[in-house]
């Protein structure tokens, strides 16, 4: 099963090599992992998706807990939460077959951010499953390369978009 | 936790005065109540060696720095201080590796400092440069380097505050050399900003209680206990609980110390090469009270069948360990002393005669037994002498192997912080510089090292230590000619193919000698006594060399992967009766 985990870290040095180090170590997989900032300059957000029976990721959680500069840890299994993952892909469109894929970037709400010669490349977010069927659909044409950031996640107060 | 209320402003400035980064580490040390110190020079931890020329510090210098950072653990373990070592960059820093280790398997509190080049040659692959906080991060609870001076003095609180607190360990401190020049004024009162290390200290009182209810149902009870009942200082809340329960004791190699093994209620050791005894009232029990132990697969053998019948109760100062390996049914996460005082309220005692029968028939029917008729010296009987002669009351420290498992067998423990030895990582080469630590820790305590002649091999260097710093420590190795654990199992899964097991070893007495300790060589048994005898009369450091029987087995057995009651080598034990 998967698991979003959020970690509150300190923005320090080494912190990401002591958290990838730790899941090596224990040998636990991780399926994706982002950090970024956050509004507090001296913390950092991490965003790791591990996938594992809940005996797994309780220790996941506790083992991340147990990091010294690793200030709080959620799972958010079984909660609302809102995920995202961004993607930049680049197709391969001949100029006459543009209008078709347009259509298709619409429908996913895709951004084209860059036409090329031979080549469209298209900015996505949404959850994971959205970006997958959007590389499925794409796949025809002939996918260049594909660049994606990663689950980021927050918990739902009220309702909306999913 | 809760960081430390900070100075006001306006006073932390007014005694503010200016220091370098090296003044800083030993005054900061100096503070925080360090006077032994253990370390190894090196060009970028010249300026610290330079301030410690003349700081109130007794320092020790091994001859390698993975004695000293035995050393240091030893010397931790024995005082329940913190332990302090310092090595230079590069070559320094990796040698540290395998006593940072040791200590963090058996959650010691040590505090490392290493030297680091120049903050500006940092990635570059200068001389003697080594990423010592990305080599050490797994055998270390926590580490950072430190690259502002501003940042030193903090660093080091920290440090301290994180190695001796919750689940101790070791944390490694990494100092450029700029930085140990680096001027900065310091106040001497630096708070810990730490906002992602919490403890927590006491128990969950219903949980507390939860057990204690399990504890008063239970027909057939067992209590288990590790390192962490010594390192809490627990032992004697331990003796109240069993004894006011009435409840058997069981220790791991590490909680060996924490009960009185002359007590009829001690199970001794259990595990692979536990008691029978031990081994089947875990199988047996219907409550398994763990206390500062972790389920190590030494300790519980297969398992799916670990103690099939019991519910089981932990009681640890890590949340991490509960559930690691084995499933627990009531958990209890703080200090093991706290929560043994509360636990002690709310038990009542109750015979349990049938238990304690039966507990009574597998140790007359099962005890530690050898040969006591052989023409040979046996390991075994080495070490009952030892235990006999000193009256219970040495500190031991051992090698790894067997040399390690008889001396948990046949020396019966009495007190807390006895029996120093390397159990999660099993390294050997600890007998040896865990013993000069100990001694400087006791200097008036029999500080004995009961080691394998391999392990003797690994750090024997460190006998020129003892010459220099005076220190009266007993070597006794058990020479048995083999890397003595792994014969045994090439003996019993290998069929007896001795594959690189025996080294050709040096005359033991003559190397003591030479290196300036007394020597002695024992190859009869009838001289056994004697020559322990005069080895405890030696005021220097003493090495005898027993020759005992080289191909004698611990037993009993439990084979990795099977159930604690799968014991092997019962009957040849019986047969020994
Ligand atoms: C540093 C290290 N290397 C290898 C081992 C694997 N090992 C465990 S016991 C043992 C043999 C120990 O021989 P000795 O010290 O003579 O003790 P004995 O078993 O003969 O008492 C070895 C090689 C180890 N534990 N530590
Ligand atoms: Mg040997």
């Amino acid at each position: 099963m998967k698991h979003i985990i959020s970690a509150l870290v300190e923005n320090k040095p080494g912190v990401l090599a002591h958290v990838a180090g730790m899941f090596a170590a224990r040998g636990f997989n991780i399926d994706s992992l982002v950090v970024g900032r956050t509004e507090d300059p001296d913390l950092s957000r991490m965003t790791i998706v591990v996938i594992g029976d809940d005996r797994i990721v309780e220790q996941v959680r506790k083992q991340l807990a147990r990091i010294v500069p690793v200030v709080k840890v959620q799972d958010f299994v079984g909660k609302p939460v809102v995920m995202r993952d961004l993607m930049l892909v680049s197709i391969a469109v001949l100029p006459e077959k543009r209008p078709e894929v347009f259509t298709l970037i619409e429908m996913f709400r895709g951004h084209v951010v860059d036409i090329g010669q031979k080549t469209i490349m298209v900015e996505v977010s949404g959850p994971e499953t959205k970006i997958e069927a959007f590389i499925d659909v794409c796949r025809p044409y002939g996918i260049k390369s594909v660049a994606r950031t990663g689950t980021i996640a927050m918990p739902r107060q009220g309702t909306g978009e999913d | 936790m809760s960081s430390e209320p900070q100075a006001p402003a306006s006073a932390a400035q007014a005694v503010a005065t200016v220091k370098t980064g090296a003044q800083i580490v030993v005054d900061t040390l100096v503070d925080l109540g360090v006077d032994t110190m253990f370390g190894y020079q090196g060009g970028v931890v010249l300026p610290v060696f330079d301030r410690l020329y003349d700081a109130p510090i007794r320092f020790y210098i091994p001859r390698h720095e993975q004695g000293g950072c035995h050393m240091a653990d030893a010397y931790a373990r024995a005082s329940g201080k913190v332990g302090v070592v310092i090595a230079t960059s590069g070559p320094g820093a990796c040698n540290l590796t395998t006593g940072l280790g040791t200590a963090m398997m058996d959650s010691v509190p040590l505090v490392a400092i290493t030297g680091q080049v120049r903050t500006e040659l940092i990635g570059n692959d200068a001389f003697q440069e080594a990423d010592t906080t990305g080599i050490t991060r797994p055998v270390t609870k926590y580490n950072s380097i430190v690259k502002d001076v501003k940042n030193l003095e903090r660093t080091i609180r920290e440090a301290f505050y994180i190695a001796s607190t919750g689940r101790p360990g070791p944390v490694l401190i990494d100092l450029p050399v700029d930085v140990s020049f680096a001027k900065c004024a310091c106040n001497g009162k630096a708070a810990l900003d730490l906002p992602g290390y919490r403890i927590r200290t006491k128990g969950h009182a219903r949980q507390i209680s939860m057990a204690a209810e399990a504890i008063n149902k239970a027909e057939r009870p067992v209590l288990y206990v590790g390192g962490g009942v010594i390192t809490a200082n627990a032992a004697e809340e331990l003796r109240l609980l069993a004894q006011k329960a009435h409840l058997p004791v069981t220790m791991t190699l590490l909680g060996l110390g924490s009960f009185d093994q002359r007590q009829p209620e001690s199970l001794d050791m259990l595990g692979m090469h536990g008691s029978a005894y031990a081994n089947y009232a875990v199988q047996e029990c219907d409550l398994l009270i763990a206390i500062g132990a972790r389920f190590d697969d030494r300790v519980t053998g297969k398992v799916a069948t670990f103690a099939p019948h019991a519910k089981i109760v932990h009681i640890d100062i890590d949340p991490a360990s509960i559930s690691k390996n084995v499933r627990v049914d009531i958990p209890v996460v703080g200090d093991a002393r706290h929560i043994l005082v509360e636990l002690a309220r709310e038990v009542e005692y109750r015979e349990r005669g049938p238990w304690f029968a039966k507990i009574a028939e597998w140790k007359k029917k099962h005890p530690f037994r050898y040969d006591k008729k052989a023409k040979t010296i046996k390991p075994q009987y080495v070490i009952d002498e030892i235990c006999r002669q000193t009256n219970n009351a040495a500190v031991i420290t051992t090698g790894v192997g067997q040399n390690q498992m008889w001396s948990a067998q046949f020396y019966k423990f009495i007190q807390p912080r006895q029996l120093i030895s390397s159990g999660g990582l099993g390294t050997m080469g600890f007998g040896l510089p865990a013993a000069i630590g100990a001694q400087i820790a006791r200097p008036e305590a029999t500080v004995i090292d009961i080691d394998g002649d391999h392990s003797f091999n690994m750090t024997m260097t460190e006998l020129a230590t003892a010459v220099q710093y005076e220190l009266p420590i007993k070597i006794c190795i058990l020479n048995n000619g083999y890397m003595g654990m792994v014969r045994q199992w090439q003996e019993l899964f290998y069929n007896r193919r001795y594959s690189c097991v025996a080294l050709k070893n040096p005359d033991y007495a003559t190397v003591a000698r030479a290196l300036g300790a007394v020597g002695i060589t024992v190859e009869k048994k009838e001289d056994v006594p004697k020559a322990i005898t005069q080895m405890l009369a030696e005021k220097q450091p003493c090495v005898v060399d027993f020759r005992v029987e080289r191909e004698e087995n611990v037993l009993p057995m439990v084979p990795a992967g099977k159930s604690l009651s799968e014991m092997e080598g019962l009957a040849i034990l019986e047969s020994m009766a």
